[in-house]
């Protein structure tokens, strides 16, 4: 590695579109219907790109408090909409109230951490690393929270019969979510843990792959990497364990009966 | 102990007045779908009425804590449910959710020869059919020595010398251990035969009361 970039024209990345036509062309031949959906998100995805690309590079060269912390709250905003649409018909208002919570709260705690105790960065709003991290940071502990929503929500309604035994016996809410909350916060960090065993063998993460591509030698990438891996392990972690820990409470009333138990 | 009063829960139940006495045993019978279980229910606070109130030992159950409530009036569902694991750990879990230390596996297997259970307590819970089911619950809540027992038709999976000695077995630990019990039965013979006190419910009202003793 000598720190020299390759430049890349805009016609070089044209060239990768082929790979689009290419899906296409498989798509139409075994006539998949799926042709529309692989062209929204080709255009969508150009397009979203060139305008971060824009929007950061001008952040990057102006470097202001209100801006880094205008795309945080985006980032958080844009998060907790994103895990509201997936789940519009299951998530209930007093649900939704624990991911407005847990999801900023988790993530923004294991970001400071990492910005100000970990890297230490000066200033503390310097948008080239705040931004990115945050960016990582945020989106995988929303992955994380939706894989505990999916797995609390559909336990609480196929393990129903196992709550209500435990609650006639005497438990707790808490006792008889138990095993509801364990089995989801292991689902939600599991991703992750793979991600981790798979990392560096099976495949070099996307962000080790762009500092390298970018010029910087992989000794460093790597470093970065594995900082940003655990920091990423931690919001997962952090905001889904918040969230489950609020979150369970919703499914009883405050008679610690299930709610929706009804006969 | 428990006074029903004006107690209405959805278009299920409706009762204008009813009393459960301490140390006694009250059957309720009566035709299926007519608010039986509902009753057991409300007196576990599983559920609580729409209307009406329910006393227990003079206090409205409304304020009592439901899970403290729990642990002393305790409900047997007519299907139980059966936690993974073995005998043993269905038999331990109701102890842990009552904060109570676990008790040896000599008492564990003297409570199985009690109710007519022969199963290792190693043996895999999942493997139990419908009458042992019933039977390792029954064991599980006698564990927990409440002040009072409500059982929705503990031996309706059993034929009928299994039948006798189950409802034997509750009445005897009933009578033995001065605790309160609620039975739902189907049998108008086992009600009549052993409860204190029947209640016939009938479109989730109350039809008819006997004192048998």
């Amino acid at each position: 590695m000598n720190g020299e970039v390759l430049e890349l024209s805009i016609w070089q990345v044209l060239l990768g579109y082929v790979f689009v036509l290419l899906v296409l062309f498989i798509l139409k031949k075994r006539a998949i219907k799926r042709e529309k959906v692989v062209i929204i998100a080709t255009l969508r995805m150009t397009v979203q790109l060139v305008l971060v690309g824009f929007v950061l590079t001008y952040i990057i060269e102006n470097p202001h408090p209100f801006f880094t912390l205008g795309v945080l709250a985006l980032m958080e905003g844009f998060a907790i909409f994103t895990v509201f649409r997936k789940f519009k018909d299951t998530l209930t208002p007093s649900l939704k109230r624990v991911v407005m919570i847990s999801l900023p709260s988790g993530s923004l705690v294991v970001l400071a951490y990492f910005l100000f105790v970990v890297i230490q960065i000066e200033p503390f709003y310097d948008p080239q690393y705040f931004i990115p991290i945050a960016g990582m940071i945020i989106g995988n502990s929303m992955t994380g929270i939706t894989l505990g929503i999916n797995t609390m929500v559909n336990r609480f309604t196929d393990q129903k019969e196992a709550v209500m035994e435990a609650l006639h016996l005497g438990a707790t809410p808490k006792a008889a979510a138990h095993p509801i909350i364990n089995e989801s916060f292991d689902q939600s960090i599991m991703p992750t843990i793979n991600n981790m065993l798979g990392m560096g063998i099976i495949f070099l993460p996307g962000m080790m792959t762009g500092q390298i591509l970018s010029g910087v030698l992989p000794t460093l990438a790597i470093l970065y990497q594995i900082g940003v891996m655990l920091g990423i392990l931690g919001g997962v972690s952090l905001t889904t364990y918040l969230f489950l820990q609020l979150g369970y409470k919703t499914f009883f009333n405050n008679r610690a009966q299930l709610i929706d138990s009804n006969e | 102990m428990f006074t029903l009063e004006s107690v209405s829960y959805k278009d299920i139940l409706d009762i204008h007045s009813m009393h459960v006495e301490e140390g006694k045993i009250t059957a309720l019978i009566g035709a299926s779908g007519g608010g039986k279980s509902t009753v057991l229910k409300l007196l576990n606070k599983a559920l609580s009425p729409d209307e009406g109130r329910i006393l227990y030992k003079g206090r409205d159950m409304d304020l009592l804590d439901s899970v403290a409530h729990r642990r002393n009036v305790i409900y047997l569902n007519q299907r139980p449910h059966l936690f993974e694991g073995t005998v043993e750990e269905n038999l331990q879990k109701g102890l842990d959710f009552h904060n109570k230390p676990r008790v040896s596996k000599d008492v564990l297997s003297d409570m199985l020869s009690y109710v007519g259970l022969r199963k290792q307590l190693a043996a895999p819970a999942r493997q139990l059919s419908g009458g042992e089911v019933q039977r390792l619950a029954l064991a599980r809540v006698l564990l927990l020595d409440g002040d009072v027992y409500l059982m929705d038709e503990p031996s309706s999976a059993l034929d009928d010398e299994s039948e006798r000695f189950l409802v034997e077995t509750i009445v005897d630990y009933t009578r033995r251990n001065n605790k309160t019990l609620v039975m739902v039965t189907h049998s108008r013979f086992y009600a009549e035969h052993y409860a204190d006190i029947v209640y016939t419910i009938k479109d989730g009202r109350v039809e008819e009361v006997q004192h048998e003793r």
